[in-house]
């Protein structure tokens, strides 16, 4: 629950993550898909993924949402430990603290806007209003279409406040502007700027897409499953800015 | 192997668990079918060869006695082939040891002429002529009905004793017999091994007995071909006349033949009938099944069309997947239909014996099951298919268009607060309304096939109720050999115990409308019976308190008689006469074809006096054995009948094989619930495992996510549930329609016990199949499914 007021980046970290790995194996084949990995994400931050296919971050993003556990290393966060939770444990975690948004949006079609958000607000404790979530992302007038009849900018922009409403302390976006044409794109980075801005809930967007890199905090690159670097943005741009 | 088949084979593979859910349909379908219908091709062939073999009369005739230079006579009738006498009486019979009332039919097996019609087989392959005359120390051997035999454990040599016109005569069971005459194992009609047996003995013995020498009281004919039966019973009926009481009758009155013809033509509905729900059902599953297998698969459909392959080809690829889980489901139905039809007739053999009673699986019911089935296969696929393979390449590479959605009606009606899992559920349900409506509708077939098997439970308890409870009060009838002096139940009135006395008389009679006549027993009873009542099948009583008739409302309708309208009555008793009486009210009662009267009236108008033939008694509880003993004891009493132990009779046989048969039923009708279940939370798991998975995502738990899935099949029960018994409620009449004789008026009586089963068992083979796929809800790729797009 995001129920403190939003501190500087300096603060205690929300996430804290030692030795992080992942090992995936079909068959008789191993990969390695996240080598031993450390990072702590404070509160509030916006921080940006950025990596090739293949180059682990998804890996990162669906174990520090989850979605999945590490083969080994220690993943806390506040004061919980999700390595090694089990199934329950897990859930409730998504459930209260973590809200998402995917490259291919993930809306159930056979609900509309409001519905899809209501659909958090069903099961969360602490939600916002959801007309306040769907006016956030700009979309009070097509509350009530369904998602076959939205663009995908716009569809996107209800994952994104279906995944806000819940007042997540985390919002993990992946290829949030992936299957998106540039213009509608930046639209999109705005809403996901404007919700770590004004409500102050820690941001991770995945992309490998280096243009929207100027928009974080701090920027991690990931190669081969390790961090290669971490970069500091002396002075965030905004998504109207970018270019790509 | 060529790829296509090996692309068949593992696709049946992935759907092995759907495929055997739909094989089990249609195997249940093919299974009912083989099993009725070979059962009864069974018993027809059983009886066409005993028939031939015994050489089975064609028309029937009894009388008081007649001397035997009246068969030249008999045999000169047009249209008469042969003709056979014997003499025949029905005795009481003692075993040791058992105190339930035996009435024994004695039948005189002539010394000089061996049997030329309904000959006698012995068991063991042993051919005699006769049972031969009495041993040295007195005791007559006779040749025993099998059923009977078994049922008491008699062996030959076992002795036991008839009261052979009023002497107790001993007999000794030469062999076990069996006779086409008497296939059906039972006396009036309903099934007894116990209570009735046949016993050949010496004709000579027999004439002694009952002073019967040179005379006759049975007639057996043979029909010439193509003789008119209708013309030889009118010709008889006349000719037997002066020797009092003729009663021919061709076949279809004779007990056992009609037992036997009333059984093959209801299974012959019931064979037909039941199948063709089963297979209905099977075609919805194929037909959900592979439309969409057919819809998940048009990529490789179009990548199949690029290589070149032609449209039949790839239309055969799929109806060749089809045929397998048919193939599979006719192979399983066949087999387990074989079985059961084995089974089945086991327990005909109970009551209906033949000297030989094999199972007979006939080629054609094979190739009728495999056709039927090809067609189902077809009726539920061929749609899917064709609209699938006639798709341009270009146009089946690209993903089918999304579904569309919309507030369902109940929201357009203005219901909005629906729960938000509640409307993902109904708006589905709205958008694949005929995937909806057949799912329902399947489920609802098995709710009703559950209610029609157990629908014959409730019918028989409640004829029961109502014949044994309702109508017979009394404990114990007592029957005499011959219409006797009413004082008669004084005598019995002082029996131990008995608390009521009720006097009947029964007297054979033809009545007459027009050029309509019925054979029927018109029965004189107490004016205002009390023991014995004439009930309807709502219970209301009638009593014959006229001055005329009280018809079954089924003879009358076959006499055309409407209550007022006057009807001759020839009576078949002593003297012939005919009488003249008004229909004073019809009945419409559950058995028989019966016509009461006021016993007095009866007597009246007959001039014999004051006379009874049967006496029913109520008694102290537990004086029974010591009546039924008392009763032994008097001559003119040709048996005395516990109510209990007829009950005991009647439920030993009737009710297990009624419980047999909604088992089977029950498991038939839960084959198709699962399948439809299964199958359908399978489909609806496949084709929105994306958005189960993404909702995982959102933080819903497993039992969030099933409740989803499983709620439409929830739904969908229960809305098949009061459809369901509402179809049962119309099957049972259709069904009872089509089962429609003279002689029953079927109760159609659902009582709330059988509903409630229904809906238990479906619940449940639901309930079940709903774990199987929860199990793989809680399997669900989440990761995989924010890859790929849906």
């Amino acid at each position: 629950m995001l129920a403190q007021p939003v501190e500087s980046p300096a603060a205690a970290p929300v996430l804290v993550a030692r030795g992080l790995t992942k090992v995936y194996r079909t068959g008789e084949v191993e990969v390695v898909a996240l080598r031993d990995v450390d990072l702590d994400v404070a509160q509030g931050e916006f921080i940006v993924l950025l990596g090739a296919s293949g180059s682990g971050k998804s890996t990162l993003l669906n174990i520090l949402g989850g979605l999945d556990v590490p083969t080994s290393g220690t993943l806390k966060f506040r004061d919980k430990t999700l390595s090694g939770a089990g199934e329950a444990a897990l859930t409730a975690y998504r459930r209260e603290h973590v809200g998402f948004v995917f490259q291919f949006y993930n809306l159930i079609p056979s609900l509309t806007v409001r519905e899809n958000v209501a659909l958090v607000t069903d099961i969360a404790e602490d939600p916002m209003d959801i007309d306040e979530a769907v006016a956030r992302v700009g979309l009070a007038p097509r509350r009530d279409h369904f998602p076959a009849q939205l663009s995908g900018g716009e569809q996107q922009r209800v994952a994104i406040a279906r995944a806000i409403v819940k007042r997540p302390d985390l919002l993990l976006c992946d290829e949030p502007t992936g299957a998106l044409d540039v213009q509608t794109g930046r639209l999109v980075l705005e809403v996901i700027e404007q919700v770590n801005r004004e409500i102050g809930t820690t941001t991770m967007v995945i992309t490998h897409n280096a243009a929207i890199a100027g928009m974080a905090d701090r920027v991690l690159h990931l190669g081969d499953g390790r961090l290669a670097g971490i970069d500091r943005n002396a002075r965030k741009i905004s998504p109207a800015e970018l270019h790509w | 192997m060529k790829a296509l088949d090996i692309k068949l084979l593992r696709d049946l593979r992935l759907l092995w668990s759907q495929a055997l859910t739909i094989a089990l349909v249609v195997g249940s379908g093919v299974a009912g079918y083989v099993t009725t219908l070979s059962a009864v091709d069974s018993l027809e062939h059983a009886r066409d060869s005993f028939y031939a073999s015994g050489a089975f009369a064609d028309v029937f005739a009894a009388v008081e006695r007649a001397p035997r230079a009246v068969v030249d006579e008999l045999r000169a009738l047009p249209g008469v082939a042969d003709v056979q006498v014997t003499a025949e009486h029905a005795v009481r019979i003692e075993i040791a040891d058992v105190t339930d009332p035996i009435i024994g039919q004695l039948i005189g097996v002539p010394r000089e002429r061996p049997l030329a019609m309904n000959r006698v087989s012995l068991r063991g392959g042993r051919t005699e002529d006769g049972p031969g005359p009495a041993l040295a120390d007195g005791a007559l051997p006779a040749w025993v009905s099998e059923n009977f035999a078994l049922a008491h454990g008699l062996t030959p040599g076992d002795r036991l004793q008839a009261l052979v016109n009023g002497r107790l005569r001993t007999l000794q069971v030469a062999a076990l017999a069996l006779s086409p005459e008497y296939v059906f194992a039972g006396s009036f009609g309903s099934p007894d091994r116990r209570g009735f047996g046949v016993f050949w003995i010496d004709g000579d013995a027999m004439d002694a007995a009952w002073d019967m020498r040179g005379a006759f009281n049975r007639v057996a004919v043979k029909l010439a071909p193509h003789a008119s039966e209708r013309a030889v019973v009118d010709a008889l009926t006349r000719a037997l006349a002066p020797y009092g009481a003729s009663l021919a009758h061709g076949r279809d009155d004779q007990v056992s033949h009609s037992m036997l013809a009333t059984e093959i033509a209801e299974q012959r509905v019931l064979g037909t009938i039941m199948p063709a729900i089963f297979l209905a059902v099977a075609a919805f599953l194929l037909n959900v099944v592979v439309s969409r297998l057919v819809a998940t698969q048009r990529e490789q459909i179009a990548a199949l069309k690029a290589l070149g392959y032609a449209n039949r080809a790839i239309a055969r690829h799929y109806l060749q997947l089809v045929g397998v889980i048919v193939a599979l489901g006719l192979a399983i139905g066949v087999a387990l239909g074989k079985w059961l039809g084995t089974m089945m007739l086991g327990l005909y053999a109970e009551f209906f014996r033949f000297p030989r009673f094999d199972h007979i699986l006939e080629p054609s019911l094979v190739w009728v099951a495999a056709g039927l089935s090809v067609l189902t296969a077809l009726a539920g696929t061929l749609g899917a298919i064709a609209s699938t393979v006639r798709l341009a390449p270009a146009q089946a590479m690209r993903p089918p268009a999304p579904g569309r959605y919309r507030p369902t009606l109940l929201e357009r009606m203005g219901l909005t607060r629906l729960p938000t899992v509640l409307r993902m559920i109904l708006r589905q349900m709205e958008r694949r309304p005929w995937r909806t409506l057949l799912a329902a509708g399947g489920v609802a077939a098995a709710v009703a096939i559950v209610v029609l098997g157990n629908f014959f439970r409730d019918a028989v308890d409640t004829l029961v109720d109502t014949q044994f409870n309702r109508s017979m009060r009394f404990d114990v009838s007592v029957w005499t050999l011959k219409a006797t002096s009413d004082r008669a139940a004084g005598e019995l009135a002082r029996l131990p115990g008995v608390t009521m006395v009720e006097s009947s008389r029964y007297v054979e009679a033809t009545l007459v409308n027009g050029h309509r006549r019925e054979r029927t027993q018109i029965k004189g009873y107490a004016t205002q019976p009390e023991l014995y009542r004439i009930l309807d099948v709502d219970g209301r009583a009638t009593d014959p308190v006229g001055q005329g008739l009280v018809l079954t409302d089924r003879l009358a309708d076959k006499l055309g008689l409407r209550v007022g309208d006057r009807v001759q009555a020839e009576i078949l008793e002593g003297r012939a006469r005919t009488l003249t009486l008004t229909v004073d009210a019809k009945v419409r009662e559950m058995m028989g074809l019966n016509a009461y009267i006021d016993r007095r009236l009866l007597n009246r108008l007959l001039g014999d006096g004051d006379l009874s033939s049967g006496f029913v008694l109520k008694i102290d509880a537990d004086r029974e054995p010591a009546l039924l003993a008392a009763t032994r004891e008097m001559p003119r009493v040709v048996g005395a009948f516990s109510k209990a132990s007829l009950l005991r009779n009647m439920e030993e046989i009737s009710a297990r094989n009624i419980r047999i048969m909604s088992g089977v039923l029950t498991a038939f009708a839960a084959v198709i619930a699962v399948g439809v279940v299964y199958n359908n939370a399978r489909i609806a798991l496949a084709e929105r495992a994306w958005e189960l998975a993404s909702l995982r995502v959102l933080g819903f738990t497993r039992t969030e996510v099933s409740a989803l899935l499983l709620g439409e099949m929830a739904l969908v029960i229960a809305v098949a549930l009061p459809l369901g018994m509402l179809a049962g409620w119309g099957l049972v009449h259709a069904l009872i329609g089509a089962l429609k004789s003279d002689q029953f008026f079927f109760p159609i009586v659902i009582l709330p016990r059988t509903y409630a089963w229904a809906a238990i068992a479906i619940v449940a083979a639901g309930a079940a199949s709903a774990l199987v796929v929860r199990r793989r809800i809680d399997r669900l790729d989440m990761v995989a499914a924010l890859k790929t797009r849906e």
